[in-house]
Formats: C-alpha cells, structure tokens, sequence
C-alpha cells in the first residue's frame, strides 16, 4: 500500500526537467562534465531501483518516512535573492565568518554572499562554479564518500548535484573565522518543493578550519531539504564542522554527511536539531588512518511534534585511534528522538579507544526517546563505553534550587538549559554557540544576556 | 514578648504509608540555637526538611507557625524567601550552573521578593567576596558548577557560604558536621555561629556534640521514634555524646 502511494516519480520527472534544461544548456547552466552526468544518471538509476526506506529496513524503522515518499515534491524554484535578504541577514553571521556563502532553493545566491578572501589561498564558493571551471578537486572527490548504494537519499541528491559549496583548504591553510555555508529555503508558491544541497569540503595536510552549515526556512510552508556533505581531512588536517538546522515547522530536513580521516587528522562536528517537522541524520566517519581523532557532539531540543533522528557511525579502520560521543536531547510536547550510535572496530583497529553518550531530558510524559548503542568490534585490544539516560528534570535537583527562593518554573528551566548547555559550551563557534544558547534561553524564559554556564578551568579540566 | 519565630505544633509527616514525624512540638525564639540530637532514623532530618518545604513528605497532622503564618501553605521557594534556609545534609550536584549564576538567582529572587532592587554582577560579586573570606573559600570556587566533583567538606561548606549571603532568619543545618575534618568543622561551624543576631535563629540537626562546641546552643533536643522526648541546656549534648541515646530511650519509656 505504502508503494502504491509513493510519489518516487515525481522526482524522476524532476530529474527528466533538469536533464532537458542542462541538454539546451539553458537556465544558465552550462552541460554538465561527463564525470558529474554519470554520477547524476547513477545516482536516480539507484533511487529509482531501491525507493524511499521503508520500515522494514533496519538501518531506516525508527523513523516513518511516509509522509516524505507519499509527497510529490517539484525542485524548488530559483528565487530573486532580494525576495530572502531579510532572512539572509538574520541568519548570517556578519562579520564572525570568514567566509558567507548563501544558497537560496539549493542554488547559489551571488548578492547575498560575501566571500570573502581567505588566507593561505582557501576558497569557499559554489559547487557550480567549482564545476563550471572544471575543478579537479570536485572530481576527484565527489560522490567518493557518500554512498549511493547504502542510501536512498545519497542517491537521490546525487542525481541531483549541481550546486551547494566546495571548500578547499590548501596544505597548511589555517582560519581563525569559521566558513559559514547559509542554506534558505523558501516556499512561497505553496506547493512542497525539494532541494538536494551539496557540500564538498576538503582539507589538506595539516589545515586547519571551521565549517559551518546552516538550514533555516523562511516564510513556511512544506518543503524537504535532501543534504549530502562530504568531508575528507588529509594527514593532520582539522576540520570542526557544526551544522545547524532551523528549518521551517512544516520542513522534512534529511542530511547526511560523509567524513573520511587520513592519519593524524582530527574530526569535530556539532550538530544541532531545533526545526523542522522530520528530521533524519546519518553522520558516518571513516578513521582511516593511525591516529585520527572523531569527536561528535549533537544537541536535540524539540517540541510539539517533532521527530528527529541521528544515524552515527565511527567506522574504526585503523590502529590508536580516539573517538568522543556525546549526544543530547531535550524533548517537550509529543516529541519523539531517536539516537543510534554505531561504533564499527574493524580488526585492523587496534587500541581503539572509543567512547560514546547519550542523554535525553524529557521534558513532558507524551515524549519519548529511543536510544541504541551499537557496537561491533572485530579487533581484541580496544577499549570502547557507552553509556544512556533518559528521564526527567531530577526532582532532588529541583528542589535545592527552590529551596534557595528560586520559582519551580525557573529551576526547571535552569536545569533544562544547563543540561543542553553541556553540549553548547563546547562549541568553538562563536555564533553557532549563541545561536543556540539564544534559542534555549528564550524557549525557557531565561534572561538572554548569561551565559549561566561558562564555567572556569577547573570544570573544563574535569569533563571533556 | 513577641511571637515565637518557629512553633511547631503536634507536626505528623509520613512518605507514603510509613509515618516519619509522629507528633513534634516545638518552639524557637528569635536570638535562640537549637540543636536536635538523635540516632538515624529517629525523624531529625526529616524535620528540618519539611520545615524548608520539601514535598516527598506529607505532613498530615499538626501545623507550623512561622512568624505566626502557617509555613506549610507555603512552597519551598515562598519559604526561602520568606528567610527560612536548610544547609543540607548531601547538598546536590548541578552540572552545568556555575555557583555564581545559581546564588546570584537566589538572592535576586529573595530580595525582589522583599522588593528590593535586584543585584547587578558587580555589587553581587562584591557582596560574596567577603563571604567567601569568612568561610576561607577559593576564588575559582564561583566559577565551579555548584557542587559537582566537590568533596564531601567543600559540599558543606558551600552550604554555609550560601548561608552566609543569603542571610536567612531561620538556618536549619542538617548534620553540617558530618564528612567533615576537625579543620574543616571548625572554619564551617565558626563561619556559621559568626551568623547568630538576636534577630535570627539556627536549628542545628546533629549527631555529635562536637559541632555544639562552636555553635553553642541554648536548648538541646533529643528525637526518638519521630517524637522530642527530651529537651534541655547544652549539657543534655554532652551527655548524648559520651553516654549515647539508650539512657534517654529508658527515660523516655518511663515518662510515656
């Protein structure tokens, strides 16, 4: 029945528009390189075989993605950037970025982007000019990570690939500002659209940046952001990648990104989920290398009816490395969070030291929380924990703070937001950090102006 | 001669179908410390808590006067802010809020509560710094979140420090002594008699006689069975400790 109902050829009438407009080289797009077709042609080839998960898959049951197969998406229309630069600015960073790269629809926004120039030649622009001028970087790299055989949205974007950003980051480039990539959509026509963003991001040996990725929604209504990201870090290269996602109420938000570690180099990402009706993220890192480090951070706060559910997996290919897991959230109203963490020692993996978390506030009875640890470890000499809880505001917590003259409403909210706030004062970027800590602190009625919870040295030394 | 400032009358208190306080009667004076003595068990803490409010026990009997106002209509918070304090006996962790923010938010909430103007980040800092002088506190000590990864000591004297700033009428110290060292009990207890007025009180919940020596007390209590079956001077303390409580089980069985 669930077939019978999916709308998977509506995006390949999608696919069979931009295939017509790219043969008459209209729309400004110029014919795709040879490389970049196939990938295309391979990509809804594999969509088309396999379809939208269904509930019978187990990397896919936790989450129903009916309401995402059963839609017929048209791609989101180019839109005037002028008609979202309020939204632009709101969301953008100003001068705390190094670099501001704004995509409309999926598509490149030239007016509302400074790009900036960076140090140490580092580029940030648009994965269309990055193929347009036939960069062979994006070649080389592209749709190696990703893997449209393991998954269905992987596959759908690739058929889709034509804009979204590359970052180069040149041997030994080191930015002190982050890169910040602004990803808008917006639905004025009503009818639901997709878009298929794509990052490309790539370090070389022993550089060093920040990443940010943004989804925001402006003006409402339902539209489906389908990311993929792909990140490969040389030997000593240092990548912290956040990802923020705000979209719109009535967004369906699916992302995955891609991370591959040479030796020595060293992964950050924080990942946090405030908007959107559905959310899927499948974050996977390859440690390929000795002495790669991976450190994931994720922070879920949603409410009402919202779903949100991150896929990870530490994939430990090689000897002495060192993995960090943290992932937190915070659910109110009916919400439901789904958490499941892989932790894969391959037997080369020696001396894996590995070390994941989970913990989720619930912050009313009708909310719920499905946490798994997986581990599969095939190498003897490893040390991996993990660890999960769930349950409510703790009430002896809650009662010393009253006990103090403070307002039960505002103990709640106090403990509510220094729990999530353990995520956040890890974050480096500065902006990403008050953004959220904005939104916690307004969400709970708390004054905007503390950071409640910048704790000395001596906290910091205590809990990595 | 004005009202009592605490008058505890007839006070049953149960968690669930077991009663914990079966009938307490007692009274305290503006000016006075007193100290209730007791084994585990006999309902000591569980009095001191439900005077500061808290809502895991049900008091089902008897009533609290507190400057002649029925405590128990009160919440916690309306407690605290009214001046009544409880120095816990295992003060709770909290990742994640610094002590600063969480005593700046108590004593702002107190003081809009008397509706005084609140307190801005440099007028509090400079009003706790010479608390944390008195009680012999690390700087760094702000900045830690409140209690957590401290030792047993440093959780006790935190609770007096709080104390200390929030200034509160009436201090009920739950077994502030114990996990203590001799050094550390005497910089906590003298911090705290260093807080006596005529105008407040302190109820000191105790099981040694040791902690009396610094906040010397004027009436001495004795809790059996979730009852006061014995009262006297600071003598009664003495005794307690170096004969124990199966004296006062005894007397107290004659009596009944």
């Amino acid at each position: 029945m669930t077939q019978l109902a999916e709308q998977k050829g509506a995006h390949l009438s999608n696919f069979a528009r931009i295939g017509e407009q790219d043969a008459r080289g209209g729309n400004g797009a110029s014919r795709p390189p040879a490389w970049l077709g196939a990938l295309r042609k391979a990509g809804i080839a594999r969509f088309d075989e396999v379809g939208f998960p269904s509930g019978r898959d187990e990397h896919w049951r936790h989450t129903n993605f009916a309401p995402i197969a059963r839609t017929a998406f048209r791609l989101a229309p180019e839109v005037a950037g002028d008609a979202i630069a309020d939204a632009a600015a709101a969301y953008g960073f100003g001068g705390e970025a190094a670099a501001e790269l704004v995509f409309v629809n999926g598509r490149y926004a030239a007016k509302l982007s400074t790009p900036g120039r960076l140090p140490r030649g580092a580029r940030a622009l648009s994965l269309a000019e990055a193929i347009d001028s036939g960069e062979e970087l994006v070649e080389r790299h592209l749709g190696r990570g990703a893997d449209i055989d393991a998954n269905p949205f992987v596959a759908l974007n690739s058929g889709f690939v034509r804009d979204g950003a590359f970052v180069h980051l040149p041997r030994g480039a080191a930015l002190d500002l982050p890169i910040h990539l602004l990803f808008l959509s917006t639905n004025a026509g009503g009818e639901p659209t997709v878009s298929h963003p794509r990052v490309l991001i790539v370090a070389e040996d022993g550089a060093s940046a920040s990443v940010v990725e943004t989804y925001a929604g402006s003006g409402g209504g339902v539209y489906f952001t389908n990311a993929v990201t792909e990140i490969a870090c040389a030997p000593g290269a240092r990548v912290d990648h956040n990802k923020l996602q705000q979209e719109s109420p009535d967004a369906f938000h699916v992302a995955t990104a891609h991370a591959r570690l040479d030796h020595d180099a060293v992964f950050v990402s924080h990942s946090g989920t405030i908007g959107a009706k559905l959310t899927r993220n499948d974050l996977n890192v390859v440690l390929a290398g000795p002495h790669a480090e991976a450190t994931l951070n994720g922070l879920v706060l949603i409410g009402d009816q919202q779903h949100a559910d991150n896929h990870t997996l530490l994939d430990h290919a090689a000897p002495e490395c060192p993995s960090y897991e943290l992932y937190k959230h915070v659910l109110e109203g009916r919400a439901t969070g789904v958490f499941k963490g892989k932790i894969l020692v391959r037997p080369a993996a020696q001396k894996t030291d590995s070390k994941q978390t989970s913990k989720t506030l619930l912050l009313s009875d009708e909310a719920a929380m499905n946490s798994m640890p997986a581990l599969e470890i095939y190498a003897d000499d490893v040390k991996c924990t993990h660890g999960s809880t769930t349950g409510p505001v703790d009430e002896s917590m809650v009662f010393y703070i009253r006990s103090r003259g403070v307002s039960l409403e505002a103990a709640r909210h106090l403990l509510s937001y220094a729990f999530a706030a353990d995520i956040t004062r890890r974050i480096k970027v500065e902006p990403v950090r008050r953004r959220l800590e904005e939104y916690m602190a307004a969400r709970h009625g708390l004054p905007q102006d503390l950071r409640i919870t910048d704790l000395g040295r001596h906290d910091e030394q205590h809990r990595t | 001669m004005a009202a009592p400032l605490l008058e505890i009358r007839n006070l049953h208190a149960s968690v669930g179908e077991r009663e914990i306080l079966k009938g307490v009667d007692l009274t305290i004076n503006a000016g006075e410390v007193h100290a209730i003595m007791g084994k585990n068990g006999s309902g000591k803490s569980t009095l001191a808590q439900v005077i500061a409010g808290r809502e895991t026990y049900e008091v089902t009997q008897g009533e609290v006067l507190y400057k002649g106002v029925n405590l128990l209509e009160r919440s916690a918070e309306e407690r605290a802010r009214e001046g009544v304090f409880l120095a816990f006996q295992y003060p709770v962790e909290i990742p994640g809020v610094s002590t600063s923010y969480f005593l700046k938010a108590a004593v702002n909430a107190i003081r809009k509560h008397r509706g005084d103007d609140e307190l801005d980040a440099g007028a509090f800092l400079s009003m706790v710094r010479e608390r944390m002088a008195l009680l012999k506190m690390d700087k760094s000590f702000m900045n830690r979140a409140v209690n957590e990864g401290f030792s047993g000591g440093e959780k006790k004297r935190n609770e007096i420090f709080q104390m200390a700033v929030i200034n509160p009428t009436l201090a009920l110290m739950d077994e502030t002594d114990s996990g203590l060292d001799v050094d550390a009990l005497k910089t906590v207890a003298e911090g705290a008699a260093s807080l006596r007025t005529p105008d407040n009180a302190i109820l000191v919940v105790t099981h040694y006689e040791r902690l009396l020596q610094y906040i010397v007390p004027d009436f001495v209590h004795v809790m059996l069975d979730g009852r006061i079956v014995m009262s006297g001077g600071k003598d009664l303390a003495v005794r307690v400790d170096t004969e124990g409580y199966d004296w006062v089980e005894r007397e107290a069985r004659q009596l009944a």
